[in-house]
């Protein structure tokens, strides 16, 4: 019997790779023969854990669209009678609002995590610029979405944001009107918005993540020590050619995955069951208003996870100014590879000015975003937020003079991996 | 050995951090909202929910609808029959499957008060459950008002006292402030006193907000008792998981 069975079960492999003879050595080369460091510690779960909310938010999302109605007259009641009518719709919502917070938190984790084991250096500058493209593009998924729902703070971050293209001079104005397709956010705007959030930029961020992951696969992943493992001694238990350092990802860091994948599962249920507007910060009061463009909210404010950049848009008196700055903080990021000139990776081993300087961006990061999310009409804290906004550019400058001059005092590298959990 | 246990004992602090966050931060983002004295309202008393209820249909629903609320969704939340909800809450004729409406003509409304009153659907949402207790409490005689009402937690409002029989009718004292002409609110006085004692007018408050938290997001009902089992079936899960990631990385030296 068992015979008969493994009999069929290799004839239909044997059919398989008849017919499609590049299935199974794909497979191999990205699970079972991608060969990881073995020290991967808790840092690094945050790229699979996107990867699980980003699936999340897909298939959500397709049930969420199923009841929707993308119409200005209909989408908040719409919004609504997913809460209320819907079997589980609440459920499905509130996984999908919830996902959508978290999958910030975990990118945001990711970069930090990049930038302090130095996973944009050679050879891998386009994993991190592919990253950033997926960071882009997630940053506009999320405003889009945020617009559906058709509150009050749909409406008028909306609104602000949008606004923000009329700084440029020239072609602001028209630029607006063609966004928006009227001359305020609209019926027109909310529709378009709907076909970008659920079509256009879900199929940019599959493609962008599908290419961030076969770009890491060809190079290998970093990890805590900074060490090539590719470089370094070869044969292991599975394979005479593969680093010895390194483990193959199918089942090793799938079933490790799995247990962090559970813990922070936990945390979002926690979420979702107890806290699901997290206080209003992932669903806001204002936003169980519907949109009324004759009545402005008392504070405008984007999501949290915008607040940082938000901030120094509003603590820079120059509109044009503020929006330049703005944006150029998320830009600079895709130079990190060529700023850093360091040629120790890992934080463990690098200078302490990089540490510190890493700290002090982490606390402006944090800070920003706290002044973006307040109201506003402090004028200390409009102050402070022009010196941490300061000290954030300021990182990049420093970083690049550290490393370029030869200022860092690096220690000395491990040859190969130093342990692992 | 040691390297182990304080790896864990490092893991181990950094999830109590994590979750002392998670619980931290929504209360501490709720206590900005401003000195709103707590309604203690809680919509796992049913009690106190069906109280509400029955005050809410009968003297706000004359103004206020309750457009995503249907009477026969109430009627299983509240566990109460058709026939009650039919009998004693539905004064307007609607079908038991359709949402509460407001006895009073939008237009009506507009005329009458300037503005007309608000669908409260998703108000305890948008304003918070605490927002609307305080708001009930905080009638006052303002001669100088259409109404001969005032509020001072929403100063201006044009809606009157709808509960004045019940509460009494207060008055209220104001002391200057800082700047010219500014004047900043003190304490209430008990002008005429009314059928219930300060103590059960707060009981009735807190039973109307904690009806209209019910009413702004029903699913809360089932989302926490299903939160528990969903939460233990995957503590469970991480469990097995763990064994099963410590089982292979045995093999990993």
């Amino acid at each position: 019997m068992s015979n008969r069975l493994s009999r069929a079960i290799s004839d239909v492999q044997e059919w398989f790779n008849d017919r499609a003879p590049s299935f199974g050595p794909f497979y191999a080369k990205h699970m079972t023969e991608y060969y990881a460091p073995k020290n991967f510690n808790i840092w690094y779960i945050f790229g699979v854990l996107s990867m699980v909310v980003l699936i999340n938010q897909i298939v959500t999302g397709i049930f969420l669209t199923m009841f929707f109605k993308p119409s200005a007259a209909e989408a908040f009641a719409s919004v609504e009678y997913i809460m209320r009518d819907v079997e589980w719709g609440w459920l499905i919502r509130y996984m999908h609002s919830t996902g959508a917070s978290a999958f910030f938190v975990v990118v945001y984790i990711h970069m930090f995590r990049g930038v302090m084991y130095g996973s944009y250096k050679k050879p891998r500058e386009l994993v991190w610029v592919l990253g950033m493209l997926i960071y882009l593009v997630l940053m506009a998924e999320a405003f889009m979405g945020y617009v559906l729902p058709w509150g009050q703070m749909s409406f008028w971050g909306a609104k602000v944001i949008i606004s923000l293209f009329g700084a440029i001079p020239y072609v602001g104005g028209a630029l607006t009107e063609w966004i928006m397709g009227d001359y305020l956010p609209s019926d027109a705007t909310l529709n378009r918005f709907f076909a970008l959030h659920v079509i256009a930029l879900p199929l940019v961020l599959l493609l962008l993540v599908v290419l961030h992951i076969f770009a890491l696969h060809e190079v290998g992943s970093n990890n805590p020590d900074g060490v090539e493992i590719k470089k370094g001694p070869k044969g292991n238990r599975w394979s005479a050619t593969a680093p010895a350092d390194g483990i193959p990802f199918h089942p090793y860091f799938t079933v490790k995955d799995t247990f962090y994948t559970g813990c922070f599962l936990m945390i979002c249920a926690f979420i979702i069951f107890f806290q699901p507007t997290f206080g209003g910060l992932f669903l806001e009061h204002d936003n169980f208003i519907e949109a009324n463009r004759l009545v402005t909210p008392e504070h405008i404010k984007p999501t949290w996870y915008y607040t940082p950049f938000y901030a120094m848009l509003r603590v820079i008196p120059n509109k044009l100014f503020g929006v330049i700055v703005m944006f150029s903080a998320i830009i600079v990021l895709f130079f990190l590879p060529w700023l850093d000139r360091g040629k120790v990776k890992s934080w463990r081993y690098r200078g302490t000015g990089f540490r510190v300087a890493l700290f002090v961006l982490g606390i402006c990061f944090v800070w920003l975003g706290k002044i973006g999310s307040g109201a506003g009409t402090d004028p200390i804290e409009t102050i402070i937020g022009r010196f941490l906004t300061a000290a954030y550019f300021g990182f990049f400058i420093y970083l690049w003079v550290y490393t370029a001059f030869g200022f860092e005092k690096t220690k000395p590298t491990p040859e190969r991996v130093t342990g692992h959990d | 050995m040691t390297e182990t246990i304080m790896l864990k004992t490092r893991h181990l602090i950094t999830g109590a951090l994590v979750a002392l966050a998670l619980v931290a931060a929504p209360s501490a983002m709720a206590s900005e909202a401003g000195a709103l004295a707590p309604s203690n309202a809680n919509i796992a008393d049913m009690g106190s929910l069906q109280h509400g209820a029955k005050l809410y249909f009968n003297y706000c629903s004359g103004c206020h609808s309750l457009n995503l609320m249907r009477y026969s969704r109430i009627a299983d939340d509240l566990k109460l029959s058709e026939a009650q909800v039919m009998e004693n809450l539905n004064f307007t004729g609607a079908n038991f499957g359709e949402s509460v409406p407001s006895s009073l003509d939008a237009a009506d409304g507009e005329t009458w008060f300037g503005k007309a009153p608000p669908d409260l659907s998703l108000m305890a949402r948008a304003k918070g459950v605490d927002y609307i207790y305080n708001y009930l409490m905080s009638f006052y005689l303002d001669p100088s008002r259409p109404m001969g009402w005032n509020n001072t937690i929403f100063p201006n409002a044009s809606m009157p006292n709808p509960f004045w029989e019940l509460q009494g009718i207060q008055t209220a004292t104001f002391k200057p402030a800082e700047g010219a002409g500014n004047v900043e609110f003190e304490k209430f006085e008990m002008h005429q006193a009314g059928k219930l004692s300060p103590e059960e007018f707060k009981e009735v408050a807190r039973d109307v907000a904690n009806f209209l938290q019910y009413a702004a997001e029903p699913a809360a009902m089932q989302r926490k008792s299903l939160g528990i089992w969903v939460l233990l079936f995957l503590g469970l899960f991480t469990l097995l998981a763990y064994f099963l990631k410590q089982e292979y990385w045995k093999d990993v030296h």
